[in-house]
Parts: structure tokens; sequence; C-alpha cells
């Protein structure tokens, strides 16, 4: 291959992200420090609330949507993980998860709407959304640095960027899915744009919409561990401080209290894409 | 009064539809498969016009790839023709903007689907509700107009049940009800009732002929079941390849196909509910007026070779028939009063009473059946031959050959 000179992409990305943190930092600290202030402020809220009143609250609602075994599963995971006294490192972990999950759905639902409606948008869409799959996620861990510091902060925007890719394919599929003989009933008896998304079609779409929900959770779960790598503490925290000390009982303890938020998270979500 | 003019709509599918409609208009007569060989655009409608008077059912009756469904679609403009005007209540619907059309689409039509078209996640009132909701009407007003429109359709008490509790017959009113709820003028039935099994669709059949009689809509309404098309049609377009080969009355459809396509496809339906006494009647040769003496009477019969002879006064109403036994006795007896041997027991039908309701009566009647209009005036006759005729598709030229005498 020496007849063809090597194409600089590296050097061509670094210069890109030189370029960027040169001009953007400013933007991109402001930023940072708004999604400081949410992540924590919801750490602190849940951190707040006594730990036997959160757990009974999410055993009931886990009951009431996923059944009683779940609920007993519920009551009996969440008690273990604070009687191993992970239960901060818990809840930084959910603080973390719920806003990414929330920009996940803020952002990926109006793009799934989008790829959905325009042919153009899916065209575009569809390769970038394979593209930020498959990526390693250690390849934009890193660039996140300079632009967003250490800690939580870029870990949820890394976690957004793995995790948000079911939300947007899922709720275009859902959309798309939408019989054409509804979509030619809400036209046909007048209604608007917005008329059709509202009470057509993401009503119809709800449950596969949910179901991207569900995975967008679980993806975000498993960035936990590798978010962990750059500052962000909560139960990856513990693992990596496990991995770098050879801890083997602490790092089960962590890696048991992570299953348990999963199979929690995972039930109750995909109930709600059931229920009705 | 016209309703609805769809004036030579054209509906080319493909990237470059002028070059299709150019051809078009150069060769009226060019195949469809050559335009799409020539230019790679498909043909969905081609020259159609029609018109629908107000609170007429017009039937829009073909094959399926015949075009019917693009035609109703392209007439709330869900599927926007290429070329042609399609004119509501006198508006050009072509040249709407999307605020204009939705507007149109929200007071002045309703669409009835092949599938129903239910949102399962709304309950049926909420359904039939839909186009009122959309049009930000309070929701007392719009729940008290939905279930007067079930009412309408049958389906009081089921407003709290989602459409997979119901059946399909059910389902299928409640979207008849939805379409009926924002009482518009113009209703567009796609297939209504082709998803349904024999006796449902029959059943439905007849209730929209009920409600129509109450509601008198403006109806479009596509099949592809030649006995729907003339049991609902007042008037019926038949399509083939993209454009329509006739339109008319069910029974000129039938009595005068406009080619062989046409003659073959009405081969098969069942005539007799289609045929009414006044496609199949012939006229009354010869009537007696009660004052002419009984010898002018058997005279007359003598002539033309009949047994009985029909009586009516100088207007044409009709009193009953005599028979010739009577008539020879009474002339034996030098008696002249026609009157005291006028039959009044004798079966009668009305010019649009259908075939299929006199064939019982004509199998065993000894005299001929009268048919009268409203007025009880003798306006025609029905002798088996030419109902036989009928029923077998042949119309029927000349009703010298079928003597009035057949029947007895």
């Amino acid at each position: 291959m020496n007849y063809i000179p090597k194409i600089p992409l590296a050097e061509w990305t670094d210069k890109f992200i030189a370029y960027l943190t040169l001009h953007c930092s400013d933007t991109t600290q402001s930023i940072a420090d708004f999604l400081e202030k949410l992540i924590l402020g919801i750490k602190n809220f849940l951190v707040m609330i006594p730990p036997e009143l959160f757990i009974f609250i999410v055993a009931a609602l886990a009951w009431w949507l996923a059944g009683r075994r779940m609920g007993i599963f519920t009551l009996i995971g969440l008690f273990f993980v604070y009687n191993i006294q992970l239960w901060d490192a818990t809840m930084a972990t959910l603080a973390m998860i719920i806003s990414a999950v929330l920009f996940c759905i803020l952002l990926g639902l109006p793009l799934g709407i989008l790829a959905a409606k325009n042919k153009t948008a899916y065209k575009i869409i569809t390769p970038i959304l394979d593209f930020m799959q498959t990526l390693p996620a250690f390849v934009y861990l890193l660039p996140a640095i300079p632009f967003f510091g250490l800690g939580v902060v870029p870990a949820v925007i890394t976690t957004v960027i793995f995790a948000m890719p079911p939300v947007i394919r899922l709720t275009a599929l859902g959309i798309r899915q939408v019989p054409e003989e509804l979509i030619e009933l809400g036209r046909s008896f007048g209604s608007t744009f917005f008329q059709m998304l509202l009470k057509i079609e993401l009503p119809l779409a709800r449950s596969t919409i949910l179901a991207g929900i569900n995975q967008c959770i679980m993806l975000s779960l498993s960035m936990v561990v590798i978010a962990a790598m750059i500052g962000a503490k909560g139960l990856g925290g513990d693992v990596w401080k496990a991995i770098q000390t050879l801890n083997m009982g602490m790092g089960f303890e962590a890696g048991v209290a992570i299953v348990i938020l999963a199979i929690i998270l995972d039930r109750i979500t995909q109930s709600l894409g059931k229920s009705k | 009064m016209k309703k609805l003019e769809v004036r030579n709509v054209v509906k080319i599918y493909g990237s470059n539809p002028d070059k299709a409609i150019a051809l078009l208009q150069k060769n009226p007569e060019i195949g469809n498969d050559e335009i799409r060989k020539k230019t790679k655009q498909v043909v969905g409608i081609r020259d159609v016009s029609f018109s629908v008077d107000s609170g007429e059912s017009f039937v829009i009756m073909g094959l399926s790839g015949s075009g019917k469904s693009t035609l109703l679609r392209c007439i709330n403009q869900l599927i926007k023709p290429t070329a042609g005007e399609i004119l509501l209540d006198g508006e050009d619907l072509t040249k709407l903007n999307d605020k204009q059309l939705i507007e149109i689409r929200r007071k002045k039509m309703g669409m009835v689907f092949q599938r129903f078209a239910l949102l399962p996640n709304r309950t049926v009132l909420e359904n039939v509700a839909y186009g009122l909701e959309i049009q930000n009407i309070n929701r007392q007003e719009r729940a008290e107009k939905a279930k007067k429109a079930l009412e309408m359709v049958g389906l009081k008490g089921w407003e709290d049940y989602y459409p997979h509790n119901l059946s399909g017959g059910m389902q299928q009113r409640v979207g008849i009800a939805r379409a009926l709820a924002t009482d518009p003028d113009l209703l567009l039935m796609d297939e209504p009732f082709s998803a349904l099994d024999p006796l449902i669709r029959h059943e439905m059949q007849e209730e929209l002929l009920e409600l129509q009689k109450k509601l008198h809509k403006t109806i479009i309404f596509v099949t592809h079941d030649l006995d729907e098309a003339i049991k609902i049609g007042d008037k019926i377009a038949l399509m083939k390849d993209a454009r329509i080969v006739q339109i008319g009355e069910p029974e000129e459809i039938l009595l005068s196909p406009a080619n062989d396509y046409v003659a073959r496809f009405v081969e098969n339906v069942d005539r007799s509910k289609a045929l009414t006494a006044s496609a199949v009647m012939v006229k009354p040769r010869t009537v007696i007026f009660p004052k002419d003496g009984p010898r002018t009477a058997l005279r007359s019969m003598e002539k033309n070779g009949i047994s009985s002879l029909f009586v009516t006064d100088r207007d044409g109403h009709l009193l009953g028939y005599i028979r010739a036994e009577d008539v020879a006795e009474i002339a034996n007896q030098g008696d002249r009063q026609l009157e005291r041997v006028i039959q009044k027991d004798m079966p009668v039908a009305h010019p649009d009473t259908l075939l299929a309701d006199l064939l019982e009566v004509l199998a065993y009647t000894k005299v001929p059946v009268a048919v009268v209009d409203e007025d009880n005036k003798l306006v025609g006759t029905l002798v088996r031959g030419s109902v036989i005729a009928g029923l077998a598709g042949k119309k029927e030229e000349s009703h010298e050959l079928y003597s009035e005498d057949s029947l007895s």
C-alpha cells in the first residue's frame, strides 16, 4: 500500500477536535454546568428520600405494573442493596440514568418522528445511528473530556450518544408501522399535522416507543461502568475501583447491585409498554 | 342539483407524469401498458368525468386494480390528481391550499373504510367523536353528537366498549357513525362491506338504504360486487383499466351494456334483484271501458286471441279485468252491463317493484299481472315471456313476439 500515502484521518480528527475545543469550549462549558446542576439535583432529591420509603414506593409500583412477584423481588432486592451499603452509589447511578434517558427521549423522540415523516431525514439519520452504535464507546469518551471536563457530565453525554439510537429507531419504526388506513382516516377527517401525531401516530406507536425507551435504559446501565472511567461515581465507580485494586468482593457487590437495578428498571418499563 | 362534479381527472404515478399525459392527449386510445413501457409512468386514472346529484348514491364499481379506490381518494384529495377538476358545491378542490382542504374535509366529507379503520386505543364513543374532537368541539357537545350517531346505526349502549370487543359488522357501524357524526353532505365509502361475511353484508346494505332514506346524503360508494352496486346505487360507474367504461342507472347497465366487457361483467348478476317491473313490462295492447258492451269485449278478445281483458276508466285508471267465459255468459243473457263481471281480485305491481318480489306471483297467477303507477293508472302488463327474457339478459326489442295470453 505504498503507492497511496496514508490518509491522515487521525491528524484531521485531532485538528478538528482542537478547533472545536478552542472555539466551542465556552458553550460546552455552560452546557456542562447546567447538566451538572441537573444531575446533582436529581441525585440529591433521590438521596433525600428515606431509603425505606423509596423502597416501598418502588416495590408498590413494580407490584402494580409488573405483578406480585416483581413487587416482592423489588422489595428484597432494594433492601439488599441498602443492606450492603451501596444505597448512595445506587442513587447516584440512578440519577445518571434518569438524566441520560431524559435527554435521550427529549432528543430522540423528535428525531424519530422526523425520520418517520421525512425520507431524506431518514436517509441521513440512519447511517449516523449505525455509526453511533458501533463506534466503541471509549473512542468518544476521550474527546468528551476537553469539552465537558471530567466527572458525571461527560459520562451522561457519552451515555446519551450510546443509548439514544434505539429511541430514534423505534419511534420511527412505530410511526411507520401505523396502518395506512388509520393515516387515511386521520387525513380524510381533516386532522392537522400535530393532530395526526398526537391523536393517531404516537398513541398507536406507544408500545414500540416504550420498547425503545426500555432498550435505552438498559444501554444506559451498561454504560455505567465505562463512564466511571472518566470520573462518574456511583455503582460503576465502585466496580472500576474494585478492578483497579483487584478487590473481587467489592466488585461483585457493586455488580450485583447493578444487576438488581437493571432487572427492576427493565421489568417496570416493559410492563408500561404492555399494559392496556 | 349537482353536488359533485369530476371533470377529466387523470392520475399518473411516477416522477414524470407530463410525458404520460402528453401521450394520452396524443392518442386517447393508447393502452396503459404501452404508456408504462414508453414513459415508466403508471396510470392510476385516465380522463374520468362524472357528476353526482345531491342526495344521490353513486357507485364506482370495478375489479381490483381498475382505479376505483384511487378515484375515491382523488375526491377528498388523499391522492392529488395529476390533472382535472373536482368540484364540490362548485368549488374546485384541486385548487385549495392545505388549510382550506382541512376545513372542507372536516365539514363536508366523511369517509368509511374497508377495514373499518377504528383506533384500537379509543372507546367506541371516542372513535365516533374523532371528527368532532379535531374540530375542537367541547367534550360534552361531541359526546352528545357521537351518541346520536351511534343510535342511528343501532349501537346505543356500546359507547364505552373498545373496538376489539365488537364483531366486524358492529365495527363498521362504528365507522359509519363516525362518518355521520360530523354531519357531512358527502359520504365516501371505500368498499365498506367487503370485509364482512355475506349475511352481515346483506344486513348492512339494507341498513344503509334505510339510513339513506332518512338522511339523503350524497354517497360515493366503491365496490367490486355488482349485486351490491345494483342494490345501493342510483347510478353506477363501471371502471376498467383506469377509466370509466359505462355510467348509468343499474337497469341501463344490465339491459344495454356498453361493450363486451360490461356484458360479461353483468352476465352473472342476479337480475331479479336489479330489474324492476318497468324494465320488462309490455304495453297492454287492448283495454276496454265499462260502458263498452260485452259484444265489443268479446270481439276484441277474439281478434287478439286472448281470453281476458283489463278494464280501465276513460282516464286509464285500472278497474279490474274480465274473463271471456263471464262475458260470453252475460252476452247470452242479453245483459249489456260489463260491471257485473269485472274481477277486482288480481295481482298488481308497481313500475319499481323488483322482479325478485314478483316471481312467485308470476309463477302461480292465472291472469296477467297489471303494472300501475301511484295513481292506479295502468301503465303495462307483465307476461312470462318478457320477464324470462329480461332475466336471461336479453333486452326485449319486440313485444309482439309474446302474446299477453301466454299467461293464461
